[in-house]
């Protein structure tokens, strides 16, 4: 199963707070992380990409679900 | 335009617009200042007395109205609230209190270095280690609580009281108090402020620019990204500074600042302290309340208290200097937002609700 971080609701920086220590305790794989609102879905979409990492984003409702998937190092 | 370009252009704008509004007669290294102009509001509305500082900026309803207009036609607008009112309320109280005694909200630093103020070279240090102490406790997972969406009608109040400011202005009734004498009558063109809040607003909005965003994200995680917005500022008012001859270099005798060095620092200490819990500048707290976030609706009535408070107990700074009750207010101010971000780590807010569940008998 996807590791899933859900930072609906957060404000800014936490969602990438989270993602942050999610990445960094995962050894390769996907992480999903959820949020609400377009500036929280830009940061963690520009960090994971800084990160090195593949990211895919869709849409469900309101919400954003980024799809982070990070190589084994 | 990619992220990038609109963050340059949003931080070229504020630079530009501001450069021009003081020529058009703002205060001098004022064109923008988040703070000094909703102490200017709580004048005019009479929420405090102080006779030189009473103006109904149309800035400022400016930027909330631009940023709602945007988020509107982006589908961006959503109403959300419910993460710490009360206690983004007293953030919101105590940032505008430690501005007020530097004399300017961290765009007014900017704006100031980019005159040659050097006061404000000192009180970016003090804005930056307020950020920085503040980050200790983000990176120890401090939380104010996620937010809840709420029906439509909750977003609209704040940008509803930004266009009864306008239309106050604009109708002038006798209860509404307007400076004859220091910065609350030096003022631009209605149209001109209104436009340049409206334009700042909107691409404030779309890039995100806040001035304690980034330095947080430079600290936080190496992400210089609205950190150049913060630079477009400077250089873009630097220019026009030493093109018009509004530069002039140095500590002494520069307009709307004091020199004392110390209070410069700690009263920008607790702005930057404030706004990284908060998640945002006091531009940005305007911003999100234009966009439906209630909370920083809240959190700009906390700061227009905080100046309203700042100017009836005498605790604003003045050219003059920093009075004593100011630097006890700076005091408390950065014991409470100590507090706040003590009682919102996660052993704090989870021991209550451990203790909640036990009492109702909730299962965990």
């Amino acid at each position: 199963m996807a590791h899933r971080v859900d930072a609906r609701g957060l404000s800014c920086p936490q969602p990438v707070v989270l993602t942050k220590k999610a990445l960094a305790e995962l050894q390769a794989g996907q992480l999903e992380v959820v949020v609400d609102n377009p500036a929280a879905r830009d940061n963690v979409l520009r960090f994971a990409r800084s990160a090195g990492c593949q990211v895919e984003l869709s849409t469900a409702g309101d919400d954003y679900l980024i799809r982070i998937t990070k190589k084994q190092v | 335009m990619n992220e990038k370009k609109l963050v340059i252009a949003a931080g070229a704008a504020i630079g530009l617009l501001s450069v021009l509004l003081v020529k058009f007669g703002n205060p001098p290294n004022m064109g923008v200042c988040v703070a000094c102009f909703i102490r200017d509001i709580a004048g005019a509305l009479g929420l405090h007395r102080a006779e030189t500082v009473q103006y109904l900026r149309p800035e400022i309803p400016g930027f909330i109205l631009g940023s709602a207009l945007i988020a509107l036609a982006t589908g961006e607008f959503r109403a959300r609230g419910g993460s710490a009112p009360i206690q983004r309320f007293f953030l919101g109280f105590f940032v505008m209190i430690g501005a007020l005694v530097f004399l300017g909200c961290p765009l007014r630093m900017v704006l100031r270095l980019a005159a040659g103020d050097l006061n404000a070279l000192v009180a970016l240090f003090g804005f930056a280690a307020g950020i920085w102490v503040g980050l200790l406790y983000i990176k120890n997972g401090f939380s104010l609580g996620k937010a809840q969406r709420l029906a439509p009608s909750n977003g609209f109040i704040l940008p509803g009281v930004a266009m009864a400011l306008l239309l106050l202005l604009l109708v002038k009734p006798a209860f509404i108090f307007f400076s004859d004498k220091g910065p609350g009558a030096s003022h631009a063109p209605f149209y001109l402020s209104l436009f340049a809040g409206l334009v700042i607003g909107a691409l404030a909005q779309r890039s995100r620019l806040c001035m304690a965003g980034g330095i947080r994200d430079l600290f936080l995680i190496g992400d210089p990204h609205l950190f150049i917005g913060f630079v477009a500022i400077f250089v873009v008012a630097l220019g026009l500074n030493l093109t018009v001859g509004q530069f002039k270099l140095g500590f002494l005798e520069q307009p709307i600042a004091h020199s004392d060095a110390l209070w410069n620092f700690l009263g920008m200490f607790l702005a930057g302290y404030g706004s990284v819990l908060l998640g945002g500048c006091p531009l940005r707290q305007c911003i999100l309340a234009g966009e439906g976030d209630t909370d920083a609706a809240l959190t700009f009535l906390g700061m227009l208290t905080g100046a309203a408070f700042a100017h009836n107990f005498s605790l604003a700074a003045s050219p003059s200097g920093v009075p004593l009750s100011g630097k006890v207010a700076v005091i408390i101010g950065l014991l409470v937002v100590t507090a706040i971000g003590y009682f919102n780590l996660p052993q704090y807010v989870q021991a209550t609700s451990r203790k909640e569940r036990s009492t109702y008998g909730t299962q965990s």
